[in-house]
């Protein structure tokens, strides 16, 4: 009788600890929230995971009452619609200037407004950029992270070994295929690559080198807007690929590389040159430790056109269309600490600068402003002691690239058009006999399609 | 016996006295045991309910809808079904597949019965050749075929490529190409999975009544008769099985394809299971999962009437 006894007391006492314990839980919780948020890239270094963890300590510290749960994220097609799908996606996270619009008018990102109003340097935003963020009815449901230019990525110590000259890459569209041809017969390794597989950024490559040319692949917007992915420009991009692989055998033995493959076999010193985002740097640094003296970056070769321009993208941050008030306003205050404070205000942007130098990342990787050119230049002029990155070598890029034509990507179904002319792109560096125009008439009709249905 | 002692009680309590039929009561079923075989149908009956016939039943809904999965669901009737069927990639799809199947078959099919035949003449260390044929099954299948990515390597520099130089073949594009894809997947595939039907095919050979080699070595036949007039006749029903088994496993494929190639080169790889994903993640603005359920029933339909046309076609053949 004793010991049952006890044992009731024990269940009591236990029960009034537990119920103790809920209600500090819930009393805590209406004076703090954790939000999660896109970090790194899996397969990131130790280097940048503590730069980041530096970045969420400081954070929280200016804003007591706030837990950030950095989550590893990488963009991918596949992977971002089934984490979408499944709400699986952190508080924050980045999606490209193709989706963010569209996502919005679907309703699958918050609405942002109220809290992004409130930024003092909201209305400082580039107009160009912060539209790119904002849906048909006008709502902000993604914040700029950053803007790049596609550019020409070289290897140095391949140019200097095929007796180039790495401080002139190559301006002409020729030129890059004669270097290319000279690159692969002196070193024996591929002089030009390009991104081939079926994940959409093979169409997005070829996009980019027709927008050099002069093409485009849609007239319109919307639902409305015409496929022209058979343009003339296209069949000119898609014959000089066709030259260079079947040609001058200038391109190695692998057509299909990915984002991040692509990446990991220039930092590994066995590509010559390929097409990319401008900021790319970065992750060269953080995935794959590229040895700096090899990377060169020059603008895309422009075609004697008036309509040839560089293709300019970039990325934002949203936030998941299902967090409450309390999240949304912390997630709106560390995207302003995160992505936009380092690039307008100075104690941010050195303290943030001092942290990725302390942590061995790279500061100063040629992007595009997301205000504009004259506070970018401010911006640069307050980073200048911590930019560790080889300027020098980015002299080529850096000196043109903001007086270039940017041209945004293609504005209805991007993801789609791109998709339909990864298979293009595919044949002609996998089968010699390909029939160009007749494979880009199909692509056309499915890219058509998509649009049409807004997918 | 035991029927016997029992059937005094039974009479007793359960038989109406009128009728001489049992009756019937919640306590007679209780001690009937029918409330235990309810206790022990409730998990089996939640776990299927749960994990298979409830998103069989979502699939059928989601095929007749248009949905993001974020936004209220819509109705589109045979929409879906109509799309499929009009999509350029879908013939492509089948035909990708079957070209697959057939690979599978005429390659894959055989080489497991070849190897267990000649593994079942072996008389020491029979467990070794089990082991090392049943060691691919093993390995995690992502680790395989990135083992295999490996191997093929289209430069002149890759595994296959320097191995076959040394006897002045080569070097070939492999996965790098149209025309050498699908193989290049379906050599994979076999060696992948050949393990399992080996040890099928073992276990079906220990059946075999040994009196039937002995009489056909009394009338002269040799290894090759054997086989032909004693193995195959003996192992008819193990080998319509898995015939069927194989089909239908290679109607789904997905895990070479996606892995291996995502499909290219220009489409060449992509078959019906990976075109149905497509559907589903291929967009990032979310997938049309209406279209990827409504071409998941229609594989399913396919199958299933194959595999009855099938069964019915081999019933007399595999009961004789």
């Amino acid at each position: 009788m004793k010991s049952l006894r006890r044992i009731a007391t024990a269940v009591a006492v236990a029960g009034l600890v537990a119920l103790c314990a809920t209600a500090a839980a819930l009393g805590s919780r209406s004076s703090s929230v954790t939000i999660s948020v896109a970090s790194l890239i899996p397969g990131s270094t130790q280097a940048a995971v503590n730069q980041f963890n530096s970045q969420v300590a400081q954070f929280e510290k200016a804003n007591p009452g706030i837990t950030v749960k950095p989550v590893e994220y990488q963009w991918t097609g596949p992977t971002f619609a089934a984490k979408l799908a499944a709400r699986t996606l952190p508080t924050v996270f980045e999606v490209p200037f193709t989706d963010a619009r569209t996502l919005g008018d679907n309703g699958q990102l918050a609405d942002l407004t109220p809290y992004a109003q409130k930024l003092s340097y909201f209305k400082e935003f580039n107009p160009a950029v912060i539209a790119e963020g904002t849906d048909a009815k006008g709502q902000v449901v993604a914040l700029p992270k950053g803007a790049y230019a596609q550019a020409l990525h070289y290897n140095r110590a391949l140019f200097a070994e095929a007796g180039l000259n790495p401080n002139k890459p190559p301006t002409t569209w020729a030129q890059v295929r004669a270097d290319a041809k000279q690159i692969t017969a002196r070193t024996g390794k591929p002089g030009y690559v390009e991104m081939a597989k079926d994940d959409n950024t093979a169409g997005w490559i070829l996009t980019t080198v027709v927008y050099s040319l002069g093409g485009r692949m849609e007239t319109g917007s919307g639902t409305s807007a015409k496929a022209t992915l058979d343009n003339k420009y296209t069949i000119q991009a898609l014959n000089m690929l066709k030259a260079m692989r079947w040609t001058d055998n200038s391109m190695g033995s692998n057509f299909s590389y990915s984002w991040g493959d692509i990446n990991q076999a220039f930092a590994a010193g066995t590509v010559g040159m390929y097409v990319s985002g401008s900021d790319i740097y970065t992750n060269l640094v953080q995935a794959y430790n590229v040895n700096p003296s090899i990377y060169g970056i020059a603008p895309i070769p422009l075609a004697h056109n008036k309509n040839a321009g560089v293709l300019g993208g970039g990325t934002l941050a949203a936030v998941r269309p299902d967090a409450n008030k309390a999240q949304l306003a912390a997630a709106v205050k560390w995207m302003s600490f995160f992505y936009e404070e380092p690039q307008i205000s100075k104690t941010q942007a050195i303290r943030n600068a001092q942290t990725l130098v302390a942590n061995k990342q790279p500061v100063g990787v040629p992007a595009l402003p997301l205000f504009n050119k004259r506070l970018y230049d401010i911006s640069q002029t307050w980073i200048k002691p911590y930019i560790n990155v080889p300027i020098a070598q980015m002299k080529p890029f850096l000196t043109g690239i903001f007086s270039e034509n940017l041209i945004p990507e293609p504005e209805a179904s991007t993801q789609s058009v791109y998709h339909a002319l990864d298979a293009v792109v595919e044949a002609v560096l996998t089968n010699k006999d390909t029939n160009v125009v007749q494979m880009l008439q199909q692509a056309t009709s499915e890219a058509q399609q998509a649009i049409s249905q807004g997918a | 016996m035991l029927d016997q002692l029992r059937e005094p009680a039974f009479t007793k309590r359960g038989l109406s006295r009128r009728s001489g039929v049992p009756r019937r009561t919640p306590i007679t079923w209780v001690r009937g045991g029918g409330l235990s075989t309810v206790v022990f149908l409730i998990p089996l009956l939640f776990v299927f309910g749960a994990f298979s016939w409830y998103p069989i039943v979502r699939t059928v809904v989601m095929s007749l809808q248009h949905t993001n999965l974020v936004q209220p669901a819509t109705w589109v009737g045979f929409a879906n079904f109509k799309a499929v069927w009009h999509d350029p990639l879908f013939p492509v799809a089948v035909k990708n597949t079957a070209y697959f199947a057939g690979l599978a078959l005429v390659f894959g099919y055989p080489i497991p019965l070849i190897a267990a035949v000649l593994m079942s003449e072996v008389r020491k260390r029979r467990g070794i050749f089990s082991a090392l044929a049943y060691l691919p099954v093993v390995i995690p299948p992502v680790v395989a075929v990135l083992l295999w990515k490996f191997f093929y390597d289209a430069s002149s520099t890759g595994v296959f490529n320097t191995v076959l130089g040394w006897v002045g073949l080569g070097p070939y594009p492999w996965l790098q190409s149209q025309q050498w894809a699908m193989p290049s997947l379906v050599l994979e595939s076999t060696w992948a999975n050949a393990g399992a039907t080996v040890i099928i095919y073992l276990a079906a050979l220990t059946g075999v009544q040994t009196e039937l080699y002995e009489a056909a070595s009394v009338d002269g036949a040799g290894i090759l008769r054997k086989v032909w007039h004693v193995t195959l006749p003996q192992l008819r029903g193990v080998l319509l099985v898995t015939l069927i088994l194989q089909i239908i496993g290679t109607a789904q494929v997905f895990l070479e394809p996606y892995l291996f190639t995502s499909g290219g080169p220009a489409n060449s790889t992509l078959t019906v299971l990976l075109l149905i994903f497509n559907y589903a993640f291929g967009n990032s603005l979310g997938g049309d999962y209406g279209k990827a359920t409504a071409l998941s029933l229609m594989l399913a339909v396919f199958l299933a009437l194959f595999s009855l046309i099938y069964l019915r076609a081999t019933r007399s053949w595999s009961s004789r």
